[in-house]
C-alpha cells in the first residue's frame, strides 16, 4: 500500500471539493442567505488540510490496483464527510448522521432524503444538494484524472475502481483524454437539458438543480412533491433526459465519431431501451384505470420507469398507490439499473445480460456436457475471467443486501419498507415503497439504520469491492 | 501524436513505455488477449485484441486518425501488411520491423515501393553496433553522428590515462585535439560537466571526438586503438551471422560456435571465410579448447540471456578479450550494469531508440529536423543531432548569449564538413548540423534547447 501517494491524492481531492464549494457559496451570496458562512467554513476545512497534504511529495508515484481501490473508497468517504459540513454548520440538519446521510445520498446519486420539508432549505443548500449529484454522477476521481498527472498504469487503476460496470473501456488511448471526453459529453448533455427546461418556462434555479439531479441520476428535488408540480412539457423533458443519462457514454462517443451504426448495435443499449419500452407498456396498461386519459397514464408510467431504471428517483406521482404488478415491475427495474459506463446505479444492464447468458450456457451444458461454449456480447466472446467477476459481484451484492436487510429490520418497520429501503439505497435510487415511498422520507430510521444505509449507498455507487476491501486487514499492510 | 503499435512483445512493450512517457497517445494491437490485458494494467495505453493486418481491427484502433503506425510483430510479412493497410486506411506514416536476413538487401527497395517511413532491422543494428565496438575495443559504447564524422565514445578512466584530478578545460590541450567531455557518470550519478569539473579515476566518460582523430587521441591516452584481430562468437543466429559477415569484411578472423548441426552447415555456406564450429558454446572445456584464452574479442550471442551473462563472466576470468554481451529479455539493467560484462548490447533498446528517433522526427516535419537520437548512460542522457533551418530563433546568436535549458550542452556544430567544438562566441547558422547532449528527455526540435 503506497500510503504517501494515497495521502497526496486525497489532498488533491480535498482541494477539488474546496474549489467546487465556491459555486454554492456564490448561490448563497446571490440570494443573500446567511448560509454562505457555512460554505466558507467548509471550504476552509477542505483547503487548509488539502494544501498541507499537497506539500507532501511522494517519491514513488505509481499506484497499483489495490491502491486505486483504497483511494477510491477513502476519497468518497472523505468528500461525504466534508460535504456534510455545510448542512450541520448552517443548522438546517443538526444531526451529523442525518447530514452525512443526505450528503452521501447526494454524492452517490441516490437521492434518498431525511428531510420532510425540502422547501424550507435555503437556496445555497438546495443547490449544494443537487450539485453533489452532478459531481458524484461522473465521479470525483474521473474529474481528478483529467487534471492530475500520474505515471504508468496508475490512471487505469484509479479509473477501474471508480467507473461502474463489469469492464472498463477506454474511449481514447490515454485515461486523461478519456476522462476529458466523458466530462465533455456530461457537460454538453447537462447544458442541453438546462436549456430545454428554460424553454418550458422553468425558473433558472429550478432548471439547474433539476438538470444536476437528472445528469447524475440522483433525484434530489427542490420541491416536496418532487416533479409533480411541473408542467407536462417539463416532465417529458426530464423523462427523456433521465433515460439518456442511463445510456452507456460510449454510445455518445460513437455518435460523436459518426459511427452511428456501431452505436446502435451496442447490445446493452438495445436491451436497455427494450426494457424501458416493455415496462412502460405494461405499466401504462396496468394503471390506466387510475388516470383520466391513456396518454396521462403513459406519461406517468414513462416518467416513473425512466426514473427508476436509471436509478434517478424523481417522481411525478405516488407510485406506492399503483397496483401490485406495476409496483413489482418497478422494484425489479431497481435491481436491473442503468447501463454500465453511465451515471446510473443498480446491477447494470450489461451484468444482467451476462448473468442471463451464463445461466443459458449452463442449461445448454447440462444437455450436452461436452459442449464448448462462450458468452458473446457485441459479437465478442467474453473471457471466463469477466464472467467469473460478474458472478462474484452478484454474490457479494446479495450478501451485502441480506446483511443490510437484517440490520435495518432491528428498527422493526414492515418488510416491504425495509426491503425497498435497502434496494433503494444499495441501487442508488432514492424512493422505495410504503414508508419510504416517493412522498415519504428516510428521517424516521434510527441512526444505526442510517449508518447501514450510508454504507449501502457508498457500496452501491462504488460497486461493492472498493468498500469491502477496506474491511480486510491485508489491504492495510505495507507488504 | 496518435500512434498505433502492432505487436506487444519485448520491443512493443518497451516502445509503448517510451512513447507514452513522451506524451503520445498509444493504441496497442495484439492477438494475445493476456498480453493486452497486462500492458493496459502497466501503461496508460488502449489495447485492442486482434490481428493488426485486419482492416476492421485497424479501424477500431483509429487508423484513419493515427499519425504513425509501428509494426513490430514477430512476422516480417505481417508487419509489412499492417503498414500497407494502415497507409490505405488513413494518412499515417508507417514503420515496420523486418528482420529476416533474406530481405536484408531489399530493405531500401521495400521502403520506397511501400512508402514506409522506416524499416528497422534490429539484428542488423545490433550486429553493426557490436562490430563498431570490436573495431574500437577501448570504448564501451560508440555512437556516431553526422554520417560517422563525429563520434561519442564512452570509456572508463583508469590510472593509465593520467587524467585523475584534471579539470576538463585542460583536456583539449593535453590531447592536442579538439575534443569535448559531454557527460560523466560517477558513482551512479550522471552529470553534464562544465569546464571546471575535475575528472577522477573510474569515471565513465563520454567523449565527443571527430571520427578520424579518434585513434590518434586514444593513443595519447595510452589506450588500444587498433581493431581486434580475432573474434569468438557463441551462437550463430541472425545477429551472429550479420556480425561475422561485417567482421570478415574488416579482415577480422571469426570463429562461430553453434550447437545446431544444420545451422552450422547453413553458416558455412553463407560465410565461407569464417570458421564454423559445431559444439556446445556453454561447455567450459570446449571453449578453452577453441581458444578462448587467446582470442581478442568474445561475443556471447546465445538466445538465453542468463547464458550470455555467465559466458561473459567466464571469459572475463580466463582471457583478456574484449567482451560484448547481448541481452534480449532480462529486465534487471541496473544489476547487469554492476556486473563486469564489458559492453552490453540491448537489441530492444537499440530499435526503441531508432523508432523513437523517427517518431520525433515525424513530429516536427516542419521544424529543425532531428536526424539522430541516442540514449547514452543507460538512457538517462540523450544525445541528439539536428539540422538547423531558418525557423530557429537562436540562429546567428553567439552561444554565450543563448538562454539554454539547464543540464544541456551544445557539443558540436558541423558546417560545410568542418567540425567545430563550439565556444561561447560561436553561433549556429542555417544548414548547420548541431549535436546536443542533455539530461532532459523528449526534445524533438532544436528550438527546444532554449529554456
Amino acid at each position: 500500500m503506497n500510503y504517501p501517494m494515497i495521502i497526496f491524492v486525497l489532498g488533491r481531492i480535498l482541494l477539488c471539493v474546496g474549489a467546487l464549494l465556491v459555486l454554492p457559496l456564490l448561490v448563497s451570496a446571490i440570494y443573500t442567505e446567511l448560509s454562505w458562512t457555512a460554505f466558507a467554513i467548509a471550504m476552509a476545512i477542505c483547503i487548509l488540510p488539502g494544501v498541507l497534504m499537497s506539500f507532501f511529495k511522494p517519491k514513488n508515484r505509481i499506484l497499483y490496483l489495490r491502491d486505486g481501490f483504497a483511494i477510491t473508497a477513502l476519497s468518497w468517504i472523505l468528500i461525504s464527510i466534508v460535504g456534510a459540513v455545510p448542512f450541520v454548520i448552517s443548522g438546517y440538519i443538526p444531526n451529523p448522521v442525518d447530514a452525512l446521510f443526505e450528503t452521501v445520498s447526494g454524492f452517490t446519486t441516490t437521492g434518498a432524503s431525511i428531510l420532510s420539508n425540502v422547501e424550507a432549505l435555503p437556496h445555497g443548500l438546495l443547490f449544494w444538494r443537487s450539485f453533489t449529484h452532478w459531481i458524484g454522477g461522473m465521479g470525483v476521481l474521473v474529474f481528478l484524472l483529467s487534471v492530475l498527472r500520474l505515471s504508468g498504469g496508475s490512471h487505469v487503476n484509479l479509473m477501474k475502481a471508480e467507473s461502474p460496470g463489469p469492464q472498463v473501456e477506454k474511449l481514447a488511448p490515454k485515461v486523461q483524454s478519456t476522462a476529458k471526453i466523458l466530462y465533455g459529453i456530461y457537460i454538453i448533455l447537462t447544458v442541453a437539458e438546462i436549456l430545454l427546461l428554460l424553454l418550458g418556462n422553468m425558473p433558472l434555479f429550478d432548471a439547474v438543480t433539476t438538470s444536476f439531479g437528472t445528469a447524475g441520476t440522483g433525484g434530489f428535488g427542490i420541491k416536496n412533491d418532487s416533479m409533480a408540480g411541473y408542467s407536462v412539457y417539463l416532465q417529458n423533458v426530464v423523462t427523456v433526459f433521465m433515460a439518456l443519462f442511463g445510456i452507456n457514454f460510449n454510445f455518445y462517443f460513437f455518435l460523436l465519431l459518426r459511427k452511428v451504426k456501431r452505436a446502435f448495435s451496442m447490445q446493452e443499449v438495445r436491451v436497455y431501451i427494450g426494457i424501458i419500452l416493455a415496462a412502460v407498456a405494461v405499466i401504462a396498461w396496468d394503471i390506466h384505470g387510475l388516470y383520466t386519459t391513456f396518454g396521462e397514464s403513459i406519461r406517468h408510467a414513462a416518467f416513473q420507469v425512466s426514473s427508476i431504471i436509471t436509478t434517478t428517483g424523481f417522481s411525478t406521482t405516488d407510485f406506492d398507490h399503483w397496483p401490485q404488478l406495476s409496483k413489482g415491475i418497478l422494484l425489479l427495474l431497481m435491481f436491473i439499473g442503468a447501463c454500465a459506463g453511465s451515471t446510473g446505479g443498480g446491477l447494470k444492464v450489461s451484468r444482467c445480460i451476462i448473468l442471463f447468458r451464463s445461466a443459458g450456457r449452463e442449461c445448454k451444458r447440462l444437455l450436452h456436457p461436452q459442449r464448448v461454449d462462450k458468452i458473446f456480447v457485441d459479437g465478442k466472446s467474453l473471457s471466463n475471467e469477466t464472467v467469473r467477476s460478474v458472478h462474484a459481484f452478484l454474490v457479494a451484492y446479495v450478501c451485502v443486501f441480506v446483511a443490510s436487510l437484517l440490520l435495518i429490520s432491528l428498527d422493526n418497520f414492515d418488510f416491504s419498507t425495509n426491503f425497498s429501503a435497502v434496494a433503494a439505497t444499495l441501487n442508488n435510487i432514492g424512493p422505495g415503497l410504503e414508508l419510504v415511498g416517493p412522498t415519504q422520507n428516510f428521517g424516521f430510521f434510527s441512526n444505526g439504520a442510517k449508518l447501514v444505509m450510508i454504507f449501502d449507498m457508498l457500496a452501491g455507487r462504488l460497486e461493492l469491492f472498493p468498500l469491502l476491501l477496506l474491511f480486510r486487514r491485508e489491504t492495510w499492510r505495507r507488504f | 501524436m496518435e500512434i498505433i503499435l502492432v505487436g506487444c512483445g519485448k520491443v512493443g512493450t518497451a516502445l509503448a513505455a517510451q512513447l507514452t512517457q513522451e506524451g503520445h497517445s498509444v493504441t496497442v494491437i495484439d492477438t494475445n488477449a493476456d498480453k493486452i490485458e497486462r500492458i493496459q494494467e502497466e501503461l496508460d495505453v488502449m489495447g485492442i485484441v486482434g490481428n493488426g493486418a485486419s482492416i476492421n481491427v485497424l479501424e477500431e484502433a483509429g487508423a484513419e486518425r493515427a499519425d504513425v503506425l509501428i509494426a513490430v510483430t514477430g512476422s516480417d510479412e505481417l508487419n509489412l501488411l499492417c503498414c500497407m493497410f494502415a497507409k490505405k486506411a488513413g494518412q499515417c506514416a508507417a514503420i515496420a520491423r523486418v528482420r529476416n536476413p533474406l530481405y536484408s538487401h531489399e530493405l531500401d527497395f521495400m521502403k520506397q515501393q511501400l512508402g514506409l517511413s522506416a524499416i528497422i532491422n534490429p539484428e542488423l543494428a545490433a550486429a553493426q553496433e557490436i562490430a563498431r565496438l570490436l573495431r574500437f575495443p577501448a570504448a564501451s559504447k560508440i555512437d556516431s553522428f553526422a554520417e560517422d564524422r563525429v563520434r561519442l565514445i564512452k570509456f572508463e578512466l583508469s590510472e593509465r590515462q593520467k587524467l585523475d584530478g584534471v579539470p576538463l578545460h585542460e583536456i583539449p590541450g593535453r590531447l592536442g585535439q579538439d575534443v569535448l567531455v559531454c557527460a560523466v557518470e560517477r558513482d551512479g550519478d550522471v552529470v553534464i560537466p562544465a569546464g571546471d569539473f575535475h575528472l577522477k579515476c573510474h569515471d565513465l566518460v563520454t567523449l565527443l571526438i571527430p571520427s578520424e582523430k579518434a585513434a590518434e587521441c586514444f593513443a595519447k591516452l595510452h589506450m588500444p586503438t587498433h581493431a581486434v584481430r580475432s573474434a569468438l562468437v557463441v551462437g550463430g543466429g541472425t545477429i551472429g551471422y550479420y556480425l561475422a559477415k561485417s567482421l570478415i569484411k574488416y579482415g577480422i578472423r571469426v570463429k562461430i560456435v553453434d550447437n545446431d548441426a544444420g545451422r552450422c552447415e547453413d553458416l558455412v555456406e553463407l560465410l565461407p571465410e569464417a570458421t564454423v564450429l559445431h559444439g556446445d558454446g556453454t561447455d567450459r572445456q570446449f571453449l578453452l579448447e577453441v581458444g578462448l584464452p587467446l582470442v581478442e574479442a568474445f561475443v556471447p550471442l546465445t538466445g538465453i540471456d542468463e547464458e550470455n551473462v555467465l559466458l561473459a563472466l567466464h571469459a572475463k576470468k580466463h582471457s583478456a578479450a574484449k567482451l560484448v554481451t547481448k541481452i534480449n529479455r532480462l529486465d534487471f539493467d541496473d544489476i547487469l550494469d554492476s556486473l563486469d560484462l564489458g559492453s552490453v548490447i540491448y537489441p530492444k533498446y537499440l530499435i526503441c531508440d531508432s523508432i523513437v528517433q523517427h517518431v520525433r522526427a515525424l513530429q516536427n516535419r516542419a521544424g529543425n529536423n532531428l536526424k539522430t537520437l541516442y540514449r547514452i548512460l543507460d538512457d538517462r542522457v540523450e544525445a541528439l543531432e539536428f539540422t538547423a533551418n531558418e525557423s530557429l530563433r537562436a540562429l546567428n546568436v553567439p552561444l554565450a548569449e543563448l538562454h539554454l535549458k539547464p543540464n544541456l550542452l551544445i557539443c558540436c556544430i558541423i558546417r560545410d564538413h568542418q567540425i567545430i567544438i563550439p565556444r561561447g562566441t560561436d553561433r549556429i547558422c542555417a544548414g548547420d548540423t548541431v549535436i546536443v547532449v542533455t539530461l532532459e528527455r523528449g526534445l524533438s526540435d532544436l528550438g527546444d534547447i532554449l529554456a
